[in-house]
């Protein structure tokens, strides 16, 4: 079976375990307590703080592992809820057609008609920054992507003729929907998981580098980037670690669900 | 290359290869053509006929050293005019494309370009070749517009694409090939997708245009009957090797080879028609139908009976509404007027109202096979399906049944954990017959089920349905534009045109003459696999075509 | 009337209603929060009378939808209200800050936009060549790191440690000449470039290969023509309309990209404004940005919408 994975999906899986396992070790692996001060300020990286210190001393390797386990949570949970909501919806819409598609699809194109990010800081300016709601309104707003892509791809299965076979049969609408469209649904959707969950990642680092995400002292990589920004400009680099960080793991989440597109595709009884 | 007469085209040991990606592995290399050989003289035509996968487009590009796609020439010679093309590059090969050596494109609608005039289209080669200037081009334009029957030969240069209908488009591309004066035109299936009364019209302009320019042609086509037409020689192939060349008399007359008798005595299915005795199975009385959203009927009063046991064959061309009536009888769209009766009962209009018994007894066949078997279960779970849901049967029970259907679609067991993508296109059709009959169903609806096949495949099936009729006494309504599958099928037959029902009647009544006009465009218009066919038909024709 | 000003007419009144709903929508974003508006602008420590004066200014007591006409109907007139935090007439500043943020993507646009047809072409040019793997390379490295990393990668090394361009665009002054101005926005300008260029690229790429896959550019191939004549007269009439779809795409992305951009390098734009009200929580102002951006953005997809009818010859030159 491991033989079978292409190089590259088994970088993307190594580098992508590597990052969930030090999300959920964290306070085993973590070398120094959360907001522990332990240094200087910016403290070049030693045998004591591999990658230095931050902007009040504290250990940023530290930083970084509890920063990952913030930015991992939140992406995933929205994920979870950005996918459930949009597959549910977009099948039910699909699936119903008539009123109910039409009203579904319409109001996704309003909510689509806005940028994301702008929704989300019109939204956040009233709402209370905690760590649930910014899960929700991100998990929403990105559920309507989820929406579209789960919309088209069951409506381009409704209309086989497979599909037409069954109904002709008399089956049921859970037949229809679990054994005819489900299973050819889902490659095109597990690629899309991937997708959204690095969407995320960016997205929750993007909220706390406005300082309108996780709130200090908790530690995210995008917080760390707005921490310790300042340093850049005295050519301290310790605010680049995140970047180091979410391309890395964006790029192998990315050559993940590649992978799991194709392999699920080739199949003998892919299309 | 030396030879007595200095032929215009000379291909020699022609070999071609492709790079292909099967889903999930890694590109291959395969050869498509292994070794061909032939030579065309001057205004000459060269049929290349074949099936699906025989590498006659292929050979018929290379005469212009084009591959399409991932093809590539490996190996041989290709001789126009007396230089080796393959060897040629840059603006030598540029004046050979579009100037020695023209190509007609099966899809005139996808061939030329939408945002462009016509006139500029057809005119461009000959004008960039140099070989006219401007208005003379255009001048030589009108003319072959009118050689070709185009209405309005003057102005239809004006226009676009789309403004134009589907064979006069195939016209103007025909135009588009001849305009530079070129030596050679290669016809890549131009009549494949153009309804049957109209091909014989482009098929006629076609033949004209090649004897009055005296350019020389190869004319590509998987119809026998098409090509014995138009072509003096006629080469067979198969997948990518010759099998028998010679001349259209000899091929069709006295065919040399095997798999060539087969070619020629194809659609030629002996069927015995039934009488017409005992209680109609199915009666359509009265219906009229039109789809959501519109204000005309695409079916019009139509009333038709079908006996158990029997065929009853609805033929039509694209647009008669033969395929809404299928839609109507399963209840897929609930018909506007009218009554249906099966078996002696009232059936249901809606399909959600309809009892088990009905949908068990009413099964349904595809045109596309691939398209109507779900990819993802295997061959076993598809036609197992309907005996767990129609009669309970599980496991063991379940198995040899599926077995016993396998045998009666001449495939064997092993095809019983196969996923739909591993079969030809014969054996997804025969799967989808075996799921129909799981249901043991008193009538098959078969919708168009051989006309995405190859014809020496079709036949099979065809010949597979006489079979499991005489077995099960199962009635078939059987939706075809083919009439040479009607006539070896049908006990009974139904033309329609434009959503009525124009004749009807036992096969032997509705073949017979007196014909009402369209039944006699239709009948004439099948090609027959003799030569001179085309000029005959032609000289008796009584109704024009909609080609105009 | 021509279909295509009927379809443009249709399609400009379907952008008006949009605008409206949006309207709606983001008045209705910044209603739900759970309590009262005024209690969480002001904190846990507020006074009941500073609580009662705020819900009168902000026209607490009045019903839901009043307050939404009355926004909208001097949204209509140009009167965008008063910030909460300053009491400035939002309208006035907001301008001004606009002007700043149309010159910062003026200039990415001016940059990328011909920048990334180039390399898109030259990708469809050289496609499965290394110009091509090398281009989908990097595209998929800089579509899975966020702008503000980008931004302080380059502000990092060149402007910073190599000092080849101002690190941050704290310089910048409206009323300066062009070049000075320039001057200051150069890395900026370098950031948004990248930002959307992948994008752009990629989406350039598969639009031409869409159009060069085309049975006509075979007929074409087929009639001798060089390479050039393919792809001018052939291929570039019908490449319009889906490129300037991908163009439009992007920079409704790119006026996205512009509220992060802005943030990193200090610059005095739309984006920097609308993230400083939404931190203080001054609502008008961030429903007043919050329109302008989404109007922005549906303004650009339909410039695309009308180009594709505009170019379409079943549209223009009907049966």
């Amino acid at each position: 079976m491991i033989r079978n994975i292409p190089l590259a999906a088994m970088v993307g899986l190594v580098f992508t375990g590597f990052y969930f396992a030090m999300a959920i070790l964290a306070p085993w692996i973590a070398p120094y307590g959360m907001a522990e001060i332990v240094g200087d300020v910016w403290e070049p990286s030693s045998p004591e703080h591999w990658l230095g210190t931050d902007n009040i001393g504290r250990d940023l390797l530290t930083r970084m592992i509890y920063g990952g386990r913030t930015t991992i949570f939140i992406a995933t949970v929205a994920t979870l809820i950005s996918f459930c909501t949009g597959a549910i919806f977009g099948f039910w819409a699909a699936v119903a057609g008539g009123w109910v598609d039409q009203l579904f699809s319409r109001f996704v194109d309003l909510v689509m008609s806005i940028p994301s990010l702008i929704l989300a800081l019109v939204i956040l300016s009233v709402m209370p920054v905690t760590v649930p709601v910014l899960v929700l309104v991100m998990g929403f707003l990105d559920s309507t992507r989820v929406f579209r892509l789960s919309r088209a791809v069951a409506v381009d299965i409704t209309v086989m003729d497979y599909v037409e076979a069954a109904k002709l049969r008399g089956e049921g609408y859970r037949w229809v929907i679990f054994r005819e469209i489900l299973p050819n649904a889902l490659s095109p959707l597990v690629a899309e998981m991937g997708l959204r969950f690095i969407f995320m990642v960016l997205f929750i680092s993007t909220l706390s580098f406005l300082g309108l995400g996780i709130q200090p002292p908790e530690a995210d990589w995008g917080g760390i980037v707005k921490e310790n920004a300042d340093g850049i400009n005295y050519g301290i680099g310790a605010a680049l670690y995140p970047a180091v960080a979410i391309a890395t793991l964006a790029i192998s989440v990315n050559l993940v669900a590649d992978w799991v597109l194709t392999r699920t595709t080739s199949l003998k009884g892919g299309r | 290359m030396q030879t007595t007469k200095n032929p215009l085209l000379q291909v020699r040991d022609l070999k071609i290869g492709a790079t292909i990606t099967p889903p999930g592995g890694r590109p291959q290399d395969i050869e498509i053509v292994h070794g061909v050989s032939f030579d065309l003289q001057k205004g000459r035509v060269l049929g290349l006929i074949g099936e699906s996968g025989a590498g006659k487009s292929t050979i018929g590009l290379s005469a212009m050293a084009y591959g399409r796609g991932g093809v590539k020439i490996t190996g041989g010679q290709v001789w126009v005019n007396g230089r080796d093309i393959l060897q040629t590059s840059g603006s030598d090969l540029r004046a050979l494309r579009g100037g020695e050596v023209t190509y007609v494109s099966q899809s005139a609608a996808a061939s030329f370009n939408p945002a462009k005039k016509i006139m500029d289209q057809v005119v461009e080669a000959a004008v960039r070749q140099g070989k006219f200037t401007r208005s003379a081009a255009e001048k030589r334009a009108v003319e072959l517009f009118e050689k070709l029957g185009l209405p309005d030969p003057q102005n239809i240069g004006n226009r676009y694409p789309h403004q134009v209908s589907g064979g006069q488009l195939q016209r103007c591309m025909t135009a588009l090939a001849l305009c530079p004066e070129p030596d050679l035109v290669v016809f890549d299936e131009p009549t494949t997708a153009l309804d049957v009364t109209t091909q014989i019209d482009v098929l006629m302009a076609i033949k004209e245009a090649i004897r009055d320019t005296g350019v020389a042609a190869i004319y590509i086509t998987h119809d026998l009957a098409v090509v014995a037409q138009v072509s003096d020689d006629i080469m067979v192939l198969k997948m990518g090797d010759m099998v028998e060349y010679g001349t259209t008399e000899q091929i069709i007359t006295a065919p040399r080879e095997d798999y060539t008798k087969a070619l020629v005595s194809v659609r030629s299915i002996d069927h015995q028609e039934k009488p017409a005795e005992g209680t109609p199975l199915l009666r359509v009385e009265g219906i009229s139908a039109r789809y959501k959203g519109t204000n005309f009927d695409v079916l019009k009063n139509v009333n038709v009976e079908l006996r158990p046991g029997q065929t009853l064959a609805v033929v039509g061309e694209s647009g008669s509404g033969k395929s809404t009536l299928a839609r109507v009888i399963t209840g897929l769209l609930p018909a506007r007027q009218g009554r249906l009766s099966f078996d002696g009962r009232v059936l249901s209009p809606d399909l959600p109202a309809r009892s088990r018994e009905d949908l068990r007894e009413l099964q349904m066949i595809y045109q596309m096979a691939d398209v109507a078997m779900n990819p993802r279960q295997t061959v076993g779970t598809i036609i197992g399906r309907p005996l767990e849901f129609y009669f309970g049967m599980k496991g063991d029970e379940k198995r040899r049944r599926i077995k016993e259907l396998l045998e009666e679609i001449e495939m064997g067991d092993g095809f019983i954990d196969r996923y739909p993508a591993e079969l030809s296109g014969g054996q997804k059709q025969r799967v989808c017959i075996a799921r129909a009959l799981a249901a043991k169903p008193k009538l098959i609806i078969c919708d168009e089920v051989t006309s995405a096949l190859d014809p020496l495949v079709a036949d099979g099936i065809l010949k597979l349905l006489l079979n499991l009729q005489k077995v099960e006494d199962v009635a078939y309504l059987f939706i075809t534009h083919d009439l040479a599958t009607v006539r070896a099928i049908a006990d009974s037959i139904a033309v329609m045109y434009k959503g009525e029902v124009v004749r009807y009647g036992t096969k032997s009544d509705v073949l017979a003459p007196p014909f009402d006009d369209y039944t006699d465009l239709l009948l004439s218009s099948v090609p027959e696999m003799r030569m001179g066919w085309l000029e005959d038909v032609i000289a008796n024709r009584k109704m024009e075509s909609a080609g105009h | 009337m021509s279909p295509v000003l009927k379809l443009i007419a249709q399609r400009v009144a379907l952008g008006l209603l949009l605008l409206f709903m949006v309207s709606v929508l983001i008045f209705i974003g910044t209603l739900i929060l759970p309590g009262d508006v005024a209690q969480s602008i002001l904190g846990q420590s507020a006074t009941p009378e500073a609580l009662a004066n705020l819900r009168r200014d902000l026209g607490l007591n009045d019903p839901p939808v009043q307050r939404y006409f009355a926004w909208l109907g001097g949204v209509l007139q140009g009167d965008l209200g008063t910030a909460l935090t300053s009491g400035q007439d939002i309208a006035s500043v907001m301008w001004a800050r606009l002007e700043n943020t149309l010159f910062l993507a003026f200039w990415a646009a001016v940059i990328s936009v011909p920048l990334a047809i180039f390399l898109g072409l030259l990708a469809v040019r050289y496609r499965d060549r290394w110009p091509d793997k090398l281009i989908s390379g990097v595209t998929l490295a800089s579509i899975s790191v966020p702008e503000f990393l980008i931004a302080y990668v380059l502000m990092f090394f060149i402007g910073v440690k190599l000092r080849w361009l101002n690190p941050t665009a704290i310089g910048f002054r409206p009323d300066a000449d062009v070049l000075s101005k320039l001057e200051a926005i150069a890395l900026p300008v370098a950031v948004l470039t990248l930002v959307v260029l992948a994008h752009m690229m990629r989406m350039t790429r598969a639009a031409i290969l869409n159009v060069m896959q085309s049975a006509y550019i075979e007929t074409a191939e087929l009639k001798g023509l060089s390479l050039f004549s393919v792809i001018w007269r052939h291929a570039f009439p019908n490449s319009i309309a889906p490129v300037v779809n991908v163009v439009m795409l992007n920079l409704a992305y790119l006026v996205v990209g512009v509220v992060v951009i802005e943030v990193v390098f200090v610059y005095p734009g739309m984006g920097q404004y609308l993230v400083d009200h939404v931190s203080k929580r001054d609502v008008p102002v961030v429903q007043a940005c919050g329109l302008i951006f989404a109007a922005v953005y549906i303004g650009l997809n339909l410039i695309a919408d009308i180009v594709s009818i505009v170019s379409n010859p079943r549209l223009r030159h009907p049966k």
